[in-house]
């Protein structure tokens, strides 16, 4: 039996599985995909608010102002990059240099440091392609970028390391209250728990109702957008949002932590919890209102367009607490902007509430809290590329070509703890097929190794869900 | 008996050319040359492809070998020729220009390898 | 420190021909680094006939053109590197390359020909919204899978794009037992062969639909099905004729883009319109002792102006090895005028070529009985008639030598008018 489930193995699920698993407790993370970080972890906007913009008194805004520098050292230790690239909310007329203003004094209210409201002027000497419009912002240093799902599938190894286990491709499809827990249903197999933690994201309620009644509502609030070229991505060099007016909060611009530009996103609610399509009138849209902060984004470098779904929460607020009915069972839900910026909070707070039923847990003495260093083969410089080749000869073999990732990238990749078992997954941990042809020469390269690696044929490698086959057969069927 | 239109693919002009049958004799119009004239008839009395496919090999780079037919054959063969084609497996080494099925299906032509490997 | 005379980046037609010729020209220490497990490039994978007809006189499949180049390339004895990538290229013509056996290399050369080639466009750089299902690849994509590995990338197939590869794989996929649906075309005419039209769709009665395009990928594990609209003359999908296909596979075919990561890092002054290098009539680049040629400068139809292009590329660094090349002198620019979209080199020096300048180009429209006229500085040197122009066509023209050196020219002008004009 476990001590404690925790289903989601998206970013908030990863945080607290990795802060669990520093205590002597037997762990399971629980994901319904074939990747973590496979929700809204890998479509959002990557951004480390600085925590200005949460109502006052919310646990939106006190985790937010306690998440946002708690990140320096989980990427550190994680070796996930983490870049401190400062945030602009920007005016183009008095009514929104008013709400910049508001902004500022919520800021203050929320204990946000370092806060500075900018002119014209001071924008511009931040920022040299911004519209001729802007006649001010609020200049908030402390907002930062990182890539949430990298940081998760670090979090989850490091938990994987320290002892708990990974369960992908597991669908949590009913939940049973036993005697001294819970009993999990992943499809024709069945865990026991002492107790769960409930990080399910747009299906937290269905979660929750299994085991409780309607304690809340999750509705999905779909947002899409670009991604232009490495070649775009100095165009802006902070994280750029545009004044909140009564039409809404318009779209932001920013670099993203690898060099590329990313622009979005645009708030849709939506029925379907499935629905990540992108549809060419919002994609239109958001590269329209994107023009109020610079004209100067060459949108015919788009590499792609996605869609994520926001978690909105019925209750407006972060929903961290104890199920009504279950005891022992606690969701953490709603998890909606900013989410990611207060994901290492969250799991603190979570867990204090856990050390509140469970009485005090015991620390482990042997908890790593590093991970192994992953190898960036481009950013070594010359001399220790090639003592990394003369070890291993796999990294001297290019298979994505568009990015420079060696073999032994992809390799390494796939082999740590919950590794990649995906085209995709190989992709959000490594990085081949994220550059200009989009996996067009890598791609079946990656398969190779993949079924070479999982010991499969290349023919049951699949791009993302378990159903998404690449390959329907061989050639050669039609025979005399 | 109806015109039969097609595109002439003797050159890039791509002519939209007519053929038609009148008691025995062919007709061809709207061509701009001769060699059109000449494409259209045999487009509609013999009309002939190169056929280039594959076909399984063992121990090699790569686990299909490009084959081609030596000539053109006859059209309606095309199909019947991979069925032929497809079932058949071989090994490597193969040279290029070698055959690897003789006179398929009494056409006359030769399927042959088209590279080394 | 590893050092060649000549080090030609890519082992496809272009980087063959080039390295060929160089050492026909007398240069003996050339090295060929290749990122692919053999040579010949995607001309390997390009199983069909229909390359050779210039330069061989007969119609020949792609891995029998290529081998052509291979054998007479080891017969030469020049040394190739197989499995090797270019990290980048220094200014002075350092390179830097890996691979598993020699690990990291600076590699010195005096000159250095790059021949990258091309890549194909993207979903993502054409933007089709709805879902990212698995069943969406390039042609050449799945291309390779079919021909060379031996899968089946595909059941019930869609095309978009109706360049030479995705007509190409139509027949391909056919063949193989696939059902290809229909073969929709943005632009109102292909940017294919006829002959590929008539042998590839019209033999297998698979619709060419143009003027549409594929506006809505659906499925959300694998392709299940894509709408394709009609679009008005702007390109934009007209309301209403929006037809849904079910399928479970798209391919697309829409277009190539050279691949200059390694040109661009080192500065190399790069033609927006053709996406490659800024090239002189030597194919030298902006960078001098630096030349490219083949589809990493431009995006050419046949192999065989490719491989013409490429002797051009590899005789002139030769000649530059050996101190031949004749730069003294004015430099003459090509213009584009009405109807060209590009001409390529965009620069000439009159006192380096031999006997005959030869220029490529492409038109931006499809044009019947035209003249094709040429001006050094505005005067007319010479007007050729042209009953068929068609942008998938690239056409190539000659300059006399002495036409260009009887005078200082600052320009030369090609330009489509109207027969009679």
């Amino acid at each position: 039996m476990y001590d404690v489930a925790v289903i989601g193995a998206g970013i908030i699920g990863a945080f607290i599985v990795r802060e669990l698993s520093r205590y002597d407790l037997n762990i399971v993370l629980i994901e319904k995909d074939t990747d973590i970080a496979n929700g809204t972890t890998k479509a959002n906007s990557a951004i480390i608010h600085a925590g200005y913009d949460a109502k006052p008194g919310t646990l939106k805004a006190k985790l937010n102002l306690k998440g946002n520098p708690m990140f320096d050292k989980v990427c550190q230790e994680l070796d996930v990059p983490l870049k401190r690239i400062g945030s602009l909310v920007i005016a183009t007329n008095e009514e929104e240099m008013e709400s910049v203003k508001e902004l500022y004094k919520r800021g203050i209210e929320n204990g946000i440091p370092d806060i500075k409201i900018l002119d014209g002027e001071e924008v511009r000497e931040k920022e040299e392609n911004i519209s001729e419009e802007v006649i001010g912002a609020l200049y908030a240093p402390t907002a930062a970028i990182v890539s949430p799902w990298e940081l998760a599938v670090a979090l989850a190894e490091n938990a994987a390391d320290n002892g708990a286990k990974i369960r992908l491709e597991s669908k949590v499809t009913d939940i049973e209250k036993i005697e001294d827990g819970y009993r999990l249903s992943l499809g024709s197999e069945a865990i026991d728990t002492k107790y769960v933690i409930n990080c399910a994201g747009v299906y937290a309620a269905e979660i929750n109702e299994m085991v409780s009644s309607k304690d809340f509502e999750i509705y999905p609030r779909r947002g899409q957008y670009n991604i232009l070229d490495k070649s775009a991505g100095n165009i802006i060099k902070h994280v750029i949002f545009q004044a909140p007016t009564k039409l809404g909060k318009g779209t932001l611009v920013t670099p993203t932590v690898h060099g590329n530009l990313l622009v979005g996103p645009d708030a849709e609610d939506i029925d379907d919890k499935e629905d990540t399509a992108t549809t060419s009138d919002r994609i239109h849209m958001i590269r329209q209102v994107s023009k109020k902060i610079t004209t100067k984004i060459p949108f015919y470098t788009t590499i792609t367009s996605f869609s994520g779904l926001r978690a909105r929460p019925s209750t407006e607020d972060f929903i961290i607490e104890e199920a009504s009915q279950a005891k022992g069972f606690i969701n953490v839900a709603g998890i909606e902007s900013p989410g990611l910026s207060a994901a290492p909070a969250i799991a603190e707070y979570t867990i204090d509430i856990l050390k509140e039923i469970i009485g005090n847990l015991e620390e482990k003495q042997d908890f790593n809290p590093t991970r192994r260093p992953v190898i960036r083969f481009m950013e070594l410089d010359d001399e220790k590329k090639s003592e990394l080749i003369k070890k291993d000869s796999r990294y001297g073999r290019i298979i994505c070509r568009c990015e420079n990732i060696t073999e032994g990238e992809i390799v390494d990749a796939i082999n740590r703890h919950g590794g990649a078992r995906t085209v995709d997954a190989v992709k959000r941990r490594a990085r081949p097929g994220m550059g200009r042809c989009q996996g067009g020469f890598c791609g079946p390269r990656v398969m190779e190794i993949l079924a070479r690696e999982l010991g499969k044929d290349i023919k049951e490698i699949v791009k993302d869900s378990s159903d998404s086959y690449i390959l329907t057969g061989e050639t050669k069927q039609n025979q005399a | 008996m109806k015109a039969k239109e097609m595109i002439c693919i003797v050159c890039p002009l791509g002519c939209h050319i007519k053929v038609l049958k009148n008691d025995g004799v062919y007709n061809v119009t709207e061509n701009k040359c001769l060699r059109g004239k000449e494409y259209g008839i045999k487009e509609l009395t013999n009309p002939i492809r190169v056929l280039t496919t594959t076909v399984k090999i063992k121990d090699a780079l790569l686990n299909r070998l490009p084959v081609k037919t030596k000539e053109a054959i006859p059209k309606h063969k095309v199909i019947k020729c991979m069925e032929v084609i497809n079932s058949i497996e071989i090994k490597s080494p193969i040279s290029v220009g070698e055959v690897i099925v003789e006179n398929i299906l009494g056409t006359g032509v030769d399927v042959v390898a088209s590279r080394s490997m | 420190m590893l050092a060649y005379d000549i080090v030609v980046i890519g082992g496809g037609p272009a980087g063959l021909a080039a390295a060929i010729e160089a050492k026909k020209n007398g240069v003996d220490s050339i090295l060929v680094i290749e990122r692919d497990r053999e040579l010949g490039g995607i001309l390997q994978q390009c199983i069909h006939n229909g390359f050779g007809l210039h330069i061989f006189k007969e119609e020949l499949t792609g891995p029998e053109y290529a081998e052509k180049f291979i054998v007479e390339l080891q017969k030469l004895g020049i040394e190739y590197k197989l499995d090797t990538m270019v990290l980048n290229i220094r200014e002075d013509r350092l390179v830097n390359a890996i691979n598993t056996e020699d690990g990291f290399m600076i590699i010195k050369a005096r000159a250095i020909v790059l021949a990258m080639g091309c890549r194909e466009r993207t979903r993502g750089a054409i933007n089709i919204s709805g879902t990212r299902p698995a069943g969406v690849f390039t042609a050449g994509t799945a291309q390779r899978f079919v021909n060379m590995e031996g899968y089946m990338v595909g059941k019930k197939v869609v095309i978009l794009g109706s360049g030479d590869i995705g007509l190409i794989m139509a027949r391909r996929m056919t063949l193989e037992g696939a059902k290809v649906l229909a073969v929709a075309e943005l632009m109102p005419f292909s940017g294919g062969l006829t002959r590929n039209i008539v042998q590839c769709l019209d033999d297998y009665d698979i619709p060419l639909l143009l003027s549409h395009t594929v506006i809505e990928i659906k499925g959300k594990d694998r392709v299940e099905g894509v709408v394709i609209a009609k679009v008005d003359e702007n390109k934009r999908p007209i309301k209403g004729t929006e037809k849904y296909y079910e399928c479970d596979t798209l391919l697309l075919s829409v277009g190539l883009i050279p691949e200059n990561e390694i040109s661009e890092n080192v500065g190399i002054k790069m033609d927006p319109i053709t996406s490659g290098p800024v090239v002189n009539e030597a194919m030298e680049t902006s960078i001098e002792g630096i030349f490219a040629c083949g589809n990493v400068v431009h995006v050419h139809d046949l192999v065989d102006f490719v491989t013409e292009e490429s002797r051009r590329a590899g005789k002139n660094a030769a000649k530059y090895i050996k101190n031949q090349i004749q730069s003294e002198g004015s430099i003459t620019e090509t213009k584009p005028g009405k109807g060209i979209s590009y001409i390529v080199p965009q620069k000439v020096r009159p006192e380096n070529i031999d006997k005959t300048l030869d220029l490529f180009m492409r038109v931006d429209n499809v044009y019947h009985n035209m003249n094709m006229v040429i001006s050094i500085d505005g005067k007319e040197i010479k007007r050729m008639k042209k009953r068929h122009l068609a942008p998938g066509e690239m056409e190539a023209v000659k300059i006399k030598k002495e036409d260009l050196m009887d005078s200082k020219h600052a320009e030369i002008t090609i330009s489509l008018v109207e027969e009679g004009a």
